[in-house]
């Protein structure tokens, strides 16, 4: 199991901010998912194993937060806001666009692997509301067409 | 980047440096960055938590409770240490100031927690982001960076011969966790299932030390009160309420954004003149004045100063600052549902009455919007929500009921014309959740 030198750097450094070796899990966790894209049995393996945890530990803690996933997700994670700030601004509109523009629902993957789609909860973009976020990125007070061209910038990215 | 919006009512305490380039740290030090550490360095503990007690500082997060009181609750002795925890996992709908505060002026929280740490006897805090603030942790990461380079952190800070480490954490998603104690577990690398309370984490605490734990908000006050004292700060404000506070007006309004505006400040005025009404020649119809979990006001009710105890006395709360505007187009039904659906999603699992009541409730409210509901049902909500109220170990039972009941009681009638089968009366097509109808 490899990670990156700057995932390593950062866990190292981590391990010296706290008392226990397991307050590092959570963050850790993000991170190996953003690397590996989903949270594999080897994954979580190797993390209880370097935190001296359990398997059944770390999973007991992947489970609880929602940004964590054990399932392969598409390169770009689309994740539409409609909590109620979002939904009074035509945030469930944006989330039937993509739903009809990449052709499938709530936390389906494309078959190309290119997009995954996902209903979130309160992304704190509440005054830029509607809001969108594509992995960590924001897109703010979007419309369904600047929805499509947001959608179409990653496909061309997602091509390169 | 988020947008900055600006009115000539504002007054800019916590906002001050908003953007002005402050997350560079030469920048911050031009514009009297650490002038306020360096200020309590001189000072001796107990009066700083005094300053901050008589600046009437409660704290940004909902609660509301006095900052300085907060912080005198920490034992002076503890064979254990002691830890500052600063609460960056904005995540109550409605509310987007936390993120503002980060991505604009990372330093002043810094300083907060720095000086909080003087106040207690701490000499470690932490500062959790909550983990879909990605590019937030960056900020706060480079800025935790160029603090330790210039000796603001680590040993000897400024010389002083106190020393005072800050760490950056994050998480990973989930409301819960902005629970004082469910925050602490996350730290800890844990589920964030809130604990059993007393002890309060002020005895406590991460690792089980006295840990004081604040809002983002609340610590990024705490440098101006100190530079510029608790009279000052208080007298921005109404009685036992200090200072400003960050507004987030958001939904059907004219000029929707985070505005810095004086506790006590006129609701009304707040939408009608800073937010500049209500789009589209619609009416107002409600009004969330502190986020998701607070009880709702109807267009009536807003000729009210936001301050914590006005609105206490309305049969509301301020709670985080996310001013959420419903125009006369939104169904409450629907409104009703979408608050319980999100803390259905959010509920821990652990306490019966908000686990399955906020369930029952979604289920109750989905088949009541696509025009299954039952006459009985009306009542049924409220008594549902009235039964989860002071019966869970953390306030998410109360905050999905709270909202609930307010849009029962003051909403009736339009619960009303969604009987007998009757299609949503603000929708063309009915409620997309398909659940089935029952006799």
């Amino acid at each position: 199991m490899r990670f990156s030198d700057q995932f390593e750097q950062r866990f190292s450094a981590m391990l010296t901010h706290y008392p226990t070796k397991r307050s590092v899990l959570v963050p850790t966790l993000l991170f190996a998912q953003d690397e590996t894209g989903f949270l594999s049995d080897e994954v979580i393996a190797e993390i209880a194993s370097r935190l001296e945890l359990t398997e059944l530990d770390v999973r007991n803690v992947i489970s609880y937060y929602s940004m964590l996933t054990t399932k392969p997700r598409g390169k770009f994670n689309v994740q539409v806001c409609t909590n109620i700030a979002c939904v009074l601004r035509g945030g469930e509109e944006l989330l039937k666009r993509c739903a009809q523009k990449l052709g499938i629902g709530h936390k389906g993957t494309t078959p190309d692997g290119l997009f995954s789609l996902e209903e979130v909860e309160c992304i704190g973009a509440c005054c830029w509301a509607p809001a969108v976020q594509v992995n960590y990125d924001f897109h703010e007070n979007l419309t369904p067409e600047k929805m499509d061209q947001v959608l179409e910038e990653y496909r061309r990215q997602g091509r390169r | 980047m988020a947008e900055l919006v600006s009115h000539p009512d504002e007054v800019r305490v916590v906002s001050s440096r908003f953007g002005l380039g402050a997350t560079n740290i030469d920048r911050f030090l031009q514009l009297d960055g650490y002038q306020a550490v360096k200020k309590a360095l001189t000072m001796q503990p107990e009066v700083i938590i005094n300053e901050v007690k008589t600046s009437g500082l409660r704290g940004r997060g909902g609660a509301g409770f006095n900052a300085g009181l907060k912080w005198s609750f920490v034992p002076k002795q503890s064979a254990k240490p002691k830890y500052i925890l600063c609460n960056g996992d904005e995540s109550e709908p409605g509310t987007c100031k936390d993120r503002l505060i980060f991505e604009q002026d990372p330093h002043s929280v810094i300083e907060g927690v720095i000086i909080a740490g003087l106040a207690v006897g701490a000499h470690a805090g932490y500062i959790y982001l909550r983990g879909e603030y990605r590019y937030l942790s960056e900020i706060m990461q480079r800025a935790i960076a160029d603090a330790y380079q210039r000796g603001f952190l680590g040993k000897n800070i400024f010389g002083s011969g106190f020393d005072f480490d800050v760490h950056w954490h994050g998480g990973a998603g989930a409301y819960e966790v902005g629970e004082e104690s469910a925050l602490m577990e996350s730290l800890e690398g844990k589920r964030g299932v809130p604990r059993i309370r007393p002890p309060f984490p002020a005895v406590v605490g991460l690792w089980g030390g006295p840990t004081v734990i604040n809002n983002a908000e609340t610590l990024a006050s705490i440098p101006p009160i100190i530079l510029k004292g608790a009279e000052w700060y208080a007298s921005l404000g109404t009685p036992k309420n200090g200072g400003t506070r960050l507004f987030c007006l958001s939904g059907h309004i004219m000029k929707p954004g985070v505005y810095e505006l004086p506790m006590g400040y006129n609701l009304a005025k707040m939408i009608y003149q800073v937010g500049g009404g209500i789009p589209n020649g619609r009416k107002l119809k409600a009004v969330v004045p502190g986020g998701s979990s607070c009880p709702l006001l109807t267009a009536e009710e807003i000729d009210v100063p936001m301050d914590f105890d006005a609105l206490m006395k309305v049969g509301s709360m301020l709670g985080s600052g996310g001013v959420v505007i419903v125009d006369d187009s939104t169904c409450m039904v629907k409104f009703a549902l979408r608050i319980m659906k999100f803390y259905q999603h959010e509920s821990c699992g652990w306490c019966i009455p908000c686990r399955e009541g906020t369930d029952w409730l979604k289920k109750t409210l989905t088949r009541f919007h696509r025009g299954g509901g039952l006459r009985k049902d009306i009542d049924n909500i409220q008594y549902l929500s009235e039964n989860m109220l002071g019966r869970t170990f953390c306030p998410l039972g109360d905050a999905a009921a709270l909202p609930t009941i307010s849009i029962v009681k003051k909403f009736r009638q339009e619960f009303e014309d969604h009987l007998d089968g009757r299609p949503c009366p603000f929708e063309k097509s009915p409620a997309v959740e398909e659940l089935p109808v029952l006799a």
